[in-house]
């Protein structure tokens, strides 16, 4: 049995004295999807830039990275480089300020090919662009290549972002919000289009959302953040069945959905705490309903539940199965 | 990538954030011109006209900054040239300032034709590289510092015309400002009551930094041999007595290094002045 | 995009004529006396030449009509008479023209490059010594008197490290390349002289440093301002998420957006090279337009001073507006729009 393809233990990331994450831990193997879910501002991009080892120097990074049983923390920028964009690729919210805008599809293309491809000739190069851009299904890929970001439309240089993420074969794909920014009718195609090629290339898929539909949709496996820490993990079934922490279900209820037997949707009341006034005890308990004393003194671990996933809840067994009833009711 | 931006703000400093050295540097240098333009004449100093020691000599305990062909002292020559240098560059900045902001206020509050005509003028002005326009307009009034001060006076005020304009037209569509129009107040009152209050911080951020450079230009001007003649103590007519003489450095030194500072001096000011007065530059 | 340049090409005309007006009006105040400006000093008493530059200049005529006759003369390329050459004006400059232009180009890509490469390195290591250092060099430079610097560093490279030649384009014992171009150092090239070549380069060295360390602070702030506002962006995280180096990013992502709006203070700094060429010819005894322009004004000649001053001015509207057109060029969304 090889090494999974991507472990993350213990991620612990500060910005000066200000602790970002904590303790995240997350696993991945070749093939499947991962989802990471959260509110804005609660961790995840930063834990995603971790991983393909994107934050600036002044940001520490404790705890472990792990890509097929290598390590890649502490690793020198240089050998990272030599792993970004061969080995692990990325792709962003929004395409347009992601994308160069004074350079063509063409050259970016063909530079994310020419960096881990020395020596390749342009003629193979221009062959291995237009073949990408076939790929990820883009009309016209001739033409494409001779135009600049500002011409296309959002779905088409989301997928042109996706073709240059593919550009190297990855055996993992961090997707961050990839369909945002899009038209809702895209954002499917682009949802699609992902999944395909998940599908063909056997690679691993990380998916990070603040939609937990999205996920629910596609993903084997779900975490969910909340203020910098994992609050639930496991099977995305479940999870979405069996929610055991409060935020979790605060989502699922908060989500529109026809086959679920919750008729009236259900905001989380409060907000994400800023970053410099975290909550003691339990972080999500100035916005829980079911918040005991023991939930303002003591930080819950995360434990294992009785739907196979774990929570951090003091209350993981009791409340929620007691507030599904309710809203059952 | 929101929650990346690293927070900048908690270190906690004694002085203010826009005080920062070179900003302290450029006070301190702009301090000690002023002093020295003001008290000169107190000071225990050779005498800047006469003949005080052997000509073409290099720097000593005697003459720190040597003396020059004619043996006069070049370090008191070059503090005497902070009068006339600071002086002029004064006069010359408050007198842009005043008529290009005048120009720009009325051009900007008036609009249509007036606004069309004056910025033209304006564009023109602005079309001549400084020197040049410096040059010809000296020449052509005859040289001397006077003419030359007033030559700077035109090259320079299209820059405030220009600034005050966009002032005035940014700030008059303010909602204070179309509330006091319609409450019927004079046009006058509107500009200067509601109007030139607000826009006088841009105004003194470029002074600030204009100001070494019309010290550059002036010392320019002297060195062409159309701004101070001999034998009056003035920057640029003494770096044109030492260029004669250029194997004696000292004699361009003096006075080279103090337009240097000057200049430095005025833009380290201006920084501090930016930082401190745009919230834009944050 | 074509409109924009059209009506910028359309404005032209119109600003050329009031630089026109302009120097029309400053002739009119020398010395109380337009004729002065025309006529020198020790030509006054002959009454012929009083007569005939009278007659071509229109001086007997109404305000207005001395207007259109000296915007006709300038229209044929007529600067009048240089009282110290007695050669037209206008064929004083062309014949001193190449000297600046060589001079003035050879400055700006001293001074831009390295004032790129400092921008670059001060935004790179941002806030730290590097950064300081860059910044108070690149200052130190425009708010140096050229015609200071210009001295010492003579002195220095020249007198007591015979690094460098003294003043002049080319060696006293050398004779000029047969005028091609009028660029010493291409002419020579052209003529397979290489010692010749060699010579011109050297005398070009450092007065091409002096001038070019005036423009290198504006080129390199600019650019440390524009590096630093895309080195934020969201397009470099991307690229180094494919895997592109340090240097790749700094300098085909990040360096190749923050050149655009550079582009747009290369007509800006242009004024400030003018400005430098002027004083910097006159320090090097080089037989360009800016030592012509000094000598014009100590000998006070009016016609070769205006006509400085003319050209000068057209000289920098046109820059003006091609670095304007070059920078909508140079943004494909500006181009393409």
């Amino acid at each position: 049995m090889t090494a999974p393809l991507l472990e993350v233990g213990n991620l612990t990331i500060s910005f000066g004295a200000l602790e970002v994450v904590r303790d995240v831990n997350l696993s991945l193997a070749d093939g499947k999807t991962l989802g990471l879910v959260g509110e804005s501002g609660c961790g995840k991009s930063v834990t995603m830039l971790a991983i393909m080892g994107l934050l600036p120097d002044h940001v520490r990074v404790s705890g472990s990275i792990k890509l097929r049983g290598e390590e890649l923390l502490g690793r020198p920028q240089g050998e990272l480089t030599a792993l970004r964009g061969k080995r692990m690729a990325m792709i962003f919210q929004d395409p347009m300020t992601s994308l160069n805008p004074v350079m063509t599809v063409g050259e970016q293309l063909g530079e994310a090919i020419a960096i881990h491809n020395r020596g390749m000739t342009r003629g193979d190069r221009q062959e291995r662009a237009l073949a990408l851009l076939r790929l990820v299904a883009i009309p016209l890929p001739d033409r494409r290549l001779l135009q600049y970001p500002h011409e296309l439309s959002g779905g088409m240089r989301q997928r042109v972002m996706i073709a240059i993420a593919m550009a190297n074969d990855p055996e993992l794909l961090i997707a961050d919000e990839p369909t945002t920014a899009l038209d809702v009718t895209v954002q499917a195609q682009i949802m699609e289009l992902l999944q395909r090629l998940q599908a063909e290339r056997k690679m691993g898929l990380m998916l990070i959302s603040h939609d937990l539909g999205v996920v629910g949709d596609i993903a084997d496996e779900v975490a969910i953040m909340y203020a910098g820490r994992i609050c639930e993990r496991g099977p995305v079934d479940a999870v979405f069945d069996s929610p055991h922490h409060p935020y979790t279900h605060g989502l699922l209820a908060s989500l529109p959905q026809i086959d679920r037997t919750i008729d009236k949707l259900v905001a989380i009341p409060g907000s994400l705490p800023s970053l410099s006034a975290r909550p003691a005890g339990c972080r999500f308990h100035p916005r829980c309903v079911h918040a005991q004393d023991i939930c303002r003194r003591a930080e819950p671990e995360l434990r294992t539940v009785a739907s196979g996933a774990i929570a951090a809840c003091h209350f993981a067994e009791t409340a929620v199965v007691s507030e599904r009833a309710t809203v059952r009711a | 990538m929101a929650d990346v931006a690293a927070p900048s703000s908690i270190r906690t400093r004694r002085l203010p954030a826009w005080l920062k050295l070179p900003v302290l540097v450029g006070i301190a240098i702009i301090v000690f011109w002023i002093v020295a333009s003001l008290s000169i004449d107190l000071w225990p100093i050779y005498d800047p006209i006469d003949m005080v020691g052997r000509r073409l000599q290099p720097p000593s305990a005697d003459h720190w900054f040597g003396t020059d062909a004619l043996g006069r002292d070049v370090l008191s020559r070059t503090l005497h040239g902070a009068r006339f240098s600071l002086m002029m560059s004064c006069a010359v900045i408050i007198c842009a300032v005043l008529i290009g902001s005048a120009i720009g206020a009325i051009a900007g509050y008036v609009g249509g034709i007036v606004d069309g005509a004056l910025m033209r003028l304006v564009d023109i002005t602005l079309s001549f590289p400084p020197i040049l326009l410096a040059m010809a307009v000296t020449a052509a009034m005859g040289p001397g510092l006077q003419n030359a001060a007033l030559a700077m006076i035109i090259v320079w005020w299209p820059v405030y015309a220009r600034l005050m304009r966009g002032q005035v037209l940014s700030i008059r569509s303010r909602e204070h400002v179309e509330a006091a129009t319609a409450a019927g107040a004079s046009h006058a009152r509107t500009l200067i009551k509601h109007i030139l209050p607000l826009s006088w911080s841009p105004i003194l951020i470029n002074a600030t930094m204009d100001f070494g450079q019309v010290v550059l230009l002036t010392a320019s001007l002297s060195f062409i041999g159309l701004g101070a003649s001999p034998p009056t103590p003035e920057w640029g007519s003494m770096i044109s007595e030492g260029a004669i003489h250029f194997y004696q450095w000292w004699i361009c030194s003096g006075p080279g290094v103090a337009i240097l500072s000057v200049v430095l001096g005025f833009n380290f000011l201006g920084d501090g002045l930016r930082d401190l007065l745009d919230p834009r530059s944050k | 995009m074509t409109r924009y340049i059209v009506r910028r090409l359309l404005s032209l005309p119109l600003l050329l004529l009031g630089i026109v007006s302009i120097a029309f009006l400053i002739s009119h105040f020398t010395q109380g006396d337009p004729l002065s400006s025309i006529v020198s000093e020790r030509q006054m008493d002959d009454e012929q030449a009083v007569a005939a530059a009278k007659a071509r200049w229109g001086l007997d005529k109404s305000l207005p009509e001395q207007y259109l006759v000296y915007v006709g003369n300038l229209l044929t390329g007529d600067l009048g008479i240089s009282f110290r050459t007695k050669q037209p004006v206008s064929q004083d400059l062309l014949e001193r023209l190449p000297a600046t232009l060589e001079l003035v180009i050879a400055a700006m890509l001293f001074g831009s490059l390295t004032g790129i490469a400092l921008g670059v390195v001060a935004a790179r290591f941002r806030d730290r010594a590097a950064d300081h250092a860059a910044r108070l060099w690149a200052l130190t430079g425009s708010s140096t008197p050229v015609f200071w610097s210009g001295l010492i560093l003579l002195y220095i490279f020249s007198v007591k490290l015979g690094w460098v030649p003294g003043p002049g384009r080319l060696d006293a014992r050398m004779s000029p390349p047969d005028g091609i171009t009028g660029f010493l150092t291409i002419d020579a090239l052209l003529a397979g002289d290489t010692a010749l070549f060699w010579d011109a380069v050297h005398h070009l060295i450092l007065p091409a440093l002096v001038l070019g360390w005036t423009v290198m602070g504006i080129v390199s702030r600019l650019v440390r301002a524009s590096m630093l506002d895309v080195l934020n962006q969201d397009y470099i995280v991307a690229a180094r998420a494919r895997g592109a180096g340090e240097l790749r990013v700094l300098l085909n992502h990040a360096l190749r957006n923050a050149l655009v709006p550079t582009l747009t203070i290369i007509g800006f700094t242009f004024a400030y090279l003018i400005t430098g060429a002027v004083l910097t010819e006159a320090i090097f005894s080089w037989t360009g337009i800016g030592s012509y322009a000094v000598d014009a004004a100590r000998g006070l000649d009016y016609p070769a001073i205006m006509g400085v001053t003319i050209v000068g001015g057209a000289a920098f509207l046109l820059t003006n507006l091609m670095t304007d057109i070059a920078y909508a060029f140079a943004d494909p969304r500006i181009r393409l729009s």
